[in-house]
């Protein structure tokens, strides 16, 4: 029997954590000697105030949305893929491969093509570390983290000796052309006169992030293979015994959420700086992670913890843009999300518990006392 | 409705603020942070002095992910900012995006290269690496009694060999014989800020047979530089004067002066020349450093043949292969 309603299980806890977060963060702030209510402010109406702010926070959004769905995917065949990293970095060489092969004549044509090469460099790249779980047993996360450094490293070798136009001195691939090139929000919304999104990178890619949402969610609910790899995740000894291979399933959970990283190149890499630089996914696949824990791998949950996340990058730019709150300080504020929203669940988690049981207890202590007044 | 309200009238307050901020300039330090005790650092320095010197105010920021480039660049811009000072060849691309867009606005992008015939409003300062990196390897030669010198560069990028190119050069110009052992901290950013590893690759080279070690790797280049000293060789600073941090072991400094690239800028304002500017030995952009920290390691002879070959070097009498100029390096092999 569940102790706590589902409300409060999929509301009450993550909002009583985010406070918890803001309020320690407010502090921290308030120690510096800065406003923390300014601070707050000021990321409200940098991140949420125009659409502009609004640009670039769905486009930090789109980012996490694909890795929080990657790490969600593999978390319910209970693998921790912490490799979505790497296999980000791999997406964005699919990307770059892809997009500078051929002229594109439109973004039409170029972008089933990118997206494809990046869902499948994304899923090679978690395929080893998959195939070494199933066969020999070597713990996924020692070795999709490690991969992380072999994708970085790997990326380095193609961007200096590859795909570096001559002369030039920035490892970095040279710009896509312009056949390859996402309508962005500005784009899309044309039509109101041009001036909403302006300069914002937030592009097309989110549409399609929104629609891996759906996608992973008929996959794992409403499938067979979704099934199994529910229960796979729940209990190796029943799947087996229900006929499910550990290794066909723990390989294909890999490539889903290989494929899924892979694919947030098309925001990254295509959507917004338009050619491959080193380190273009920045920490985003670890982002992921904590999107994932704190949206209880359900990809509405991922969704709303993505957006929170965005709102936390954006809304960070603009706190170090125009305040002297220290960029180490806005990271301290996003790591404190991260701490009590995933880690620290448990330190909100079982007082509430305790409190609906301690709840339910009396209203059925009430329940006894009555029919006893009634009989009296 | 009262939460709206003070959102709006935080919006209306800070459009206020930055609108008095007019003409004021802007500096924006690259992913490596504004205390990097190295180059940005350089930066941060260099703006100071202006403000110090002139009371004027100035507003930066650090850069904490690829997208905010651009970000930034465009809010300083639409805030009427200038000029618009960056430093980090990776602001060069996002430069060339914005800057059309913004005609009365002057960029500088520090290190990084945008071509001034399609954009008049920017200015480009790019550094001689390779000529000041050829004087501290002259150096370093002389004082290495093994015969063997090292090379600790921080990422693995065209710029970092372009700094082990002209050291390599330097040496075998005194020694022909010398062996130049070259190792790169890393393959991605975390290369910048890794002083133990830093320290780590100095050890093996020490094993290796170097006595000298000349560090270009940002914060990695302090592990190397407190390796060197408690191994009793000595080592070689970069960017800034480093010579201070080990006195007797910190052999000298190979000077890459942001700071004055940061302050000229900020003082000439709204009027900035715009263009290329290099810099390199003849107008003091690059050098290498010596005060009372180091003059008692550099012997006189030493230091007459490294004056005499920077003159040489700015009359083109030597000629420092620049490795960004072909990706290749006649006297090391990466």
């Amino acid at each position: 029997m569940d102790t706590m309603p589902r409300w409060a299980d999929v509301a009450l806890i993550p909002l009583l954590n985010l406070l918890i977060a803001f309020v320690l963060s407010g502090l921290v702030i308030l120690a510096i000697g800065e406003n923390p209510i300014e601070a707050v402010e000021t990321m409200i109406t940098g991140a949420l105030g125009s659409t502009y702010g609004w640009g670039y926070t769905l486009y930090y959004t789109t980012n996490f949305l694909f890795t929080g769905l990657a790490v969600s995917v593999a978390f319910h065949a209970r693998l921790f893929n912490i490799g979505g990293e790497g296999q980000a970095t791999l997406g964005g060489l699919g990307v770059a491969l892809a997009c500078l092969s051929v002229n594109w004549p439109h973004w039409l044509v170029a972008l089933p093509v990118a997206l494809t090469a990046a869902a499948l460099f994304g899923a090679a790249w978690a395929l080893i570390p998959a195939y070494f779980q199933a066969k020999r047993g070597s713990h996924i996360v020692i070795t999709t983290i490690m991969f992380n450094f072999i994708g970085a490293a790997l990326l380095n070798y193609m961007l200096v000796n590859v795909l570096k136009p001559a002369g030039q001195m920035e490892p970095a691939s040279g710009n896509f052309p312009p056949g390859a090139s996402l309508p962005t929000f500005q784009d899309i919304f044309a039509f109101t006169g041009g001036t909403l999104f302006r300069g914002a990178p937030a592009n097309i890619t989110f549409f399609i992030g929104v629609a891996a949402c759906f996608l992973v969610w008929w996959l794992i609910w409403h499938t067979r293979l979704g099934y199994a790899i529910r229960s796979f995740g729940q209990s190796e000894p029943a799947a087996v015994y229900a006929g499910i291979s550990p290794v066909k399933i723990t390989v294909i959970a890999m490539l889903i959420s290989g494929a899924l990283a892979g694919a947030m190149a098309i925001n990254n890499v295509m959507g917004e700086a338009e050619r491959l630089v080193l380190n273009s996914v920045e920490g985003a696949g670890f982002i992921g992670i904590a999107v994932a824990l704190m949206g209880r791998s359900h990809p509405f949950g991922v969704f709303l913890a993505a957006l929170l996340f965005g709102f936390l990058y954006q809304g960070g730019a603009e706190l170090s843009l125009w305040t002297s709150i220290p960029r180490e300080l806005v990271i301290v504020v996003q790591a404190l999300v991260i701490l009590f929203t995933g880690a620290l669940d448990n330190m909100v988690r079982m007082p509430v518990e305790r409190m609906f049981i301690a709840a339910r207890l009396a209203r059925a202590e009430a329940k006894r006392a009555k029919p006893a007044e009634a009989a009296e | 409705m009262t939460v709206m309200k003070s959102i709006l009238g935080a919006a209306a307050t800070l459009a206020l603020a930055a609108g008095a901020a007019l003409a004021e300039p802007a500096l924006i330090y690259d992913l490596g942070g504004k205390f990097d005790k190295s180059f940005n650092e350089a930066a941060f320095n260099g703006a100071s002095r202006w403000a110090e010197e002139t009371g004027g105010s100035f507003r930066d920021i650090e850069l904490s992910s690829e997208a905010q480039r651009e970000q930034a660049l465009r809010r300083f811009a639409e805030q009427g900012f200038n000029p618009i000072v960056t430093t980090g060849f990776s602001m060069a691309g996002p430069i060339e995006t914005v800057a059309p867009d913004y005609p009365d606005i002057k960029f500088v992008t520090i290190d990084g290269y945008v071509d001034p015939e399609k954009h008049p409003n920017v200015l480009s300062v790019l550094f001689s690496e390779h000529e000041g990196s050829y004087l501290v390897g002259m150096a370093a030669a002389m004082a290495s009694k093994s015969g063997t010198v090292g090379f600790v560069g921080g990422m693995d990028i065209p710029l970092i060999r372009k700094f082990a190119c002209g050291y390599a050069q330097g040496v075998k110009a005194v020694n022909p014989d010398a062996k130049v052992i070259a190792n790169m901290t890393g393959s991605d950013p975390s290369a910048w800020n890794d002083p133990v590893k830093g320290g780590e690759i100095t050890k093996a080279q020490i094993g290796q047979g170097a006595d000298v070690v000349f560090a270009a790797a940002g914060g990695t280049g302090l592990g190397v530089l407190q390796t060197a000293a408690d191994e009793g060789i000595y080592s070689i600073g970069v960017d800034s004067n480093q010579n201070y941090l080990h006195p007797g072991s910190v052999l000298t400094s190979m000077l890459k002066r942001v700071d004055n690239a940061v302050y000229d800028a900020m003082t000439a304002g709204e009027g900035l020349e715009t263009g290329v500017a290099v810099k390199d030995l003849s107008n003091r952009g690059v050098g290498i450093a010596l005060d009372g920290y180091n003059e008692k390691l550099m012997s006189f002879e030493a230091l007459a043949s490294i004056y005499d070959a920077a003159a040489k070097i700015e009359a083109g009498e030597i000629e420092v292969h620049d490795y960004s100029a072909d990706d290749s390096c006649p006297d090391l092999q990466f």
